[in-house]
């Protein structure tokens, strides 16, 4: 069964203050999400992300389409049970402490009052706010407030938990804590669906991503598959003081570094440059074929409908050429 | 979602609500005001020889009053305005609670902040007559029925400024609901206005002077510091008209925060 199923989903507000004109904050969104997967929604800031989590949650209304969540009605409030939240740069009743509030968001769960008390303890320890449980959280740091918005998020045992945003305003130890949290999550079976624009957070933890920028989705696609395409090139790295010659001939872009040099060029010369390295007794450290990174296919998704279609059709013809 | 579990999620929020309430300093120093009035009013009624009774009940039923709209209208205008900007909101209703129930889970946790503190400032007020009097007698039983009277108008006021604050902003919402209140206060005489105007202005006068709260009839502080009897009717009759009025008032907050966009 599909765990969140986006059928059309669309939302534009209306702006200015004499002559409302209306503004597309989404555009038609049609998106499946599978249990259990771990997928990322990427995008720059103000590119439809926010948007997209708020009406899934109910905090906004749709213009248009709807949504199934865990196989309900995205209205129907069952649906909240079973799904987990953290909004970007969430803020929280300040004159509770991280314990009062939990408890409080385990009762407006339906926590069953005995075990309740247990589950806020584990979860606490969980985030690692254990030693600051009894603080008013007007008193916590950005970081810890994020901390307390996951625990906060994961309380209920929810089967769906969307994260907006789950690493800003994090150390690098406190992304990391993040990272293992949502690997944890994938291991129990649950489906994460987050948002980010760190895309290395993205490649290291999504089954599946989606690009979406000025409130379009641009691209969905496996990670593996994304970063497992070869752009057509190989790297070749060697030990020699300085390129030989006829390299570049070959259409080889070269660096030297130190007594190593990295050359990269197209895949149909590959032989060819083995060929010369031997003839010149170079002796070959490596030679590996070169992926696309998740940023260059980030990067392609972001550019302009014209630049996109040439992209795609210069690697039409490649893969043509090749075959 | 059955009904066991909504009554709970209301009693949840407005548990919370109240909690807010009471861990705000501002309140504490709203209710130690009007407890020096109260004692002010001692003093007022020892110069005032043969009245000190009248003086005490005045003075300190009016500060109870006052004190309790004011901190009625500083809560209740931020209850919805104050959570959508401090997006504390999104981490509530992405649970199971419905728009319905929070509103009214806010209402019940501001009205329940306020008859606490309507207990302790009644406190004050009968302290200080015990002071000027020495002793209870049985007409102070007509001041309580005046400070049921006070709460009856803080749950309209509660319910005010909750409707004003599901769509407007917290300023605007304080201004709205205090300018109800003065107009509210001076209700009996703007009906009086209306039935002597003629025409459109006399249609006019009578559909504001039905449409704002009659806060005059809920205003016995007068009367029960002249010692003088509530009729039973009247206890009635005001709990019906505040009860609906401020039903009335809550709906319509939350016909309006059921369709908002929570940006």
């Amino acid at each position: 069964m599909a765990a969140i199923e986006i059928l059309d989903l669309e939302k534009s507000y209306l702006v200015g203050f004499w002559r409302k004109r209306p503004k597309v904050a989404l555009r038609p969104l049609r998106l499946t999400i599978e249990e259990g997967e771990v997928f990322g929604f990427l995008g720059p800031n103000g590119a439809g992300k926010t948007t997209t989590l708020k009406l899934l949650m109910g905090l906004v209304f749709p213009t248009a389409g709807t949504a199934r969540i865990l196989g309900r009605d995205m209205d129907d409030p069952q649906v909240k049970s079973q799904v987990g939240f953290l909004p970007e740069q969430p803020y929280f009743y300040d004159h509770l402490t991280a314990r009062e509030l939990l408890n409080y968001y385990g009762q407006l769960s339906g926590v069953p009052a005995k075990g309740r008390s247990a589950r806020v303890e584990q979860m606490l320890a969980r985030v690692g706010l254990s030693d600051s449980a009894g603080v008013q959280l007007r008193k916590f740091s950005k970081g810890m407030l994020q901390r307390v918005g996951l625990a906060q998020a994961i309380l209920h045992d929810p089967k769906l938990v969307f994260l907006d945003e789950p690493m800003s305003g994090l150390d690098p130890m406190g992304r990391r804590e993040v990272r293992d949290l949502i690997q944890q999550l994938r291991h129990e079976g649950k489906t994460v669906f987050f948002s980010t624009h760190i895309l290395s957070d993205a490649e290291a933890l999504c089954d599946r991503v989606g690009v979406i920028h000025q409130g379009e989705l641009r691209g969905v696609g496996a990670v593996a598959e994304l970063t497992s395409e070869t752009q057509g090139r190989v790297e070749i790295v060697f030990f020699a003081e300085k390129v030989p010659a006829g390299l570049a001939n070959l259409g080889a872009e070269t660096r030297v570094s130190g007594d190593m040099v990295n050359a990269v060029l197209p895949e149909q010369q590959q032989d060819a440059a083995l060929d010369l390295l031997r003839r010149e007794r170079i002796q070959l450290i490596s030679l590996t074929p070169v992926r696309r990174s998740l940023e260059e296919y980030y990067i392609q998704k972001l550019r302009p409908a014209e630049e996109r279609q040439e992209d795609e059709r210069r690697e039409e013809n490649r893969k043509g050429a090749s075959v | 979602m059955n009904s066991g579990g909504m009554n709970a999620r209301i009693g949840y929020i407005a548990f919370n609500t109240f909690r807010e309430a009471v861990r705000d300093r501002v309140l504490y120093n709203l209710i130690a005001f009007a407890l020096l009035l109260s004692g002010a009013a001692i003093l007022v009624g020892e110069v005032s020889i043969d009245i000190e009774r009248l003086v005490v009940v005045n003075l300190g039923l009016t500060a109870v009053s006052l004190f309790g709209v004011i901190i009625a209208i500083l809560i209740g205008i931020g209850l919805v305005s104050k959570e959508i900007e401090k997006r504390t909101l999104y981490t509530v209703l992405s649970r199971p609670v419905r728009r319905w129930e929070f509103v009214v889970g806010k209402f019940f946790g501001l009205t329940g902040t306020l008859v606490v503190n309507t207990f302790f400032m009644a406190v004050g007020v009968f302290l200080a007559l015990l002071y000027v009097a020495h002793k209870f007698e049985k007409m102070d039983a007509w001041v309580l029925v005046a400070l049921y009277f006070i709460v009856l108008q803080f749950l309209i006021v509660c319910a005010l400024a909750l409707f004003f604050s599901s769509f407007s902003t917290p300023l605007m919402s304080a201004v709205f609901t205090f300018a109800l209140f003065v107009i509210g206060s001076l209700a009996e005489d703007l009906r009086g206005f209306a039935i002597i105007t003629q025409g459109v202005a006399g249609l006019l006068a009578k559909a504001i002077a039905y449409l704002v709260p009659n806060l005059s009839a809920l205003n016995m502080i007068n009367q029960v510091a002249h010692g003088d009897a509530i009729p039973s009717r009247l206890i009635l009759y005001n709990t019906v008209y505040a009860l609906l009025y401020s039903a009335m008032a809550i709906s319509g907050a939350v016909l309006i925060f059921q369709r908002r966009n929570l940006k």
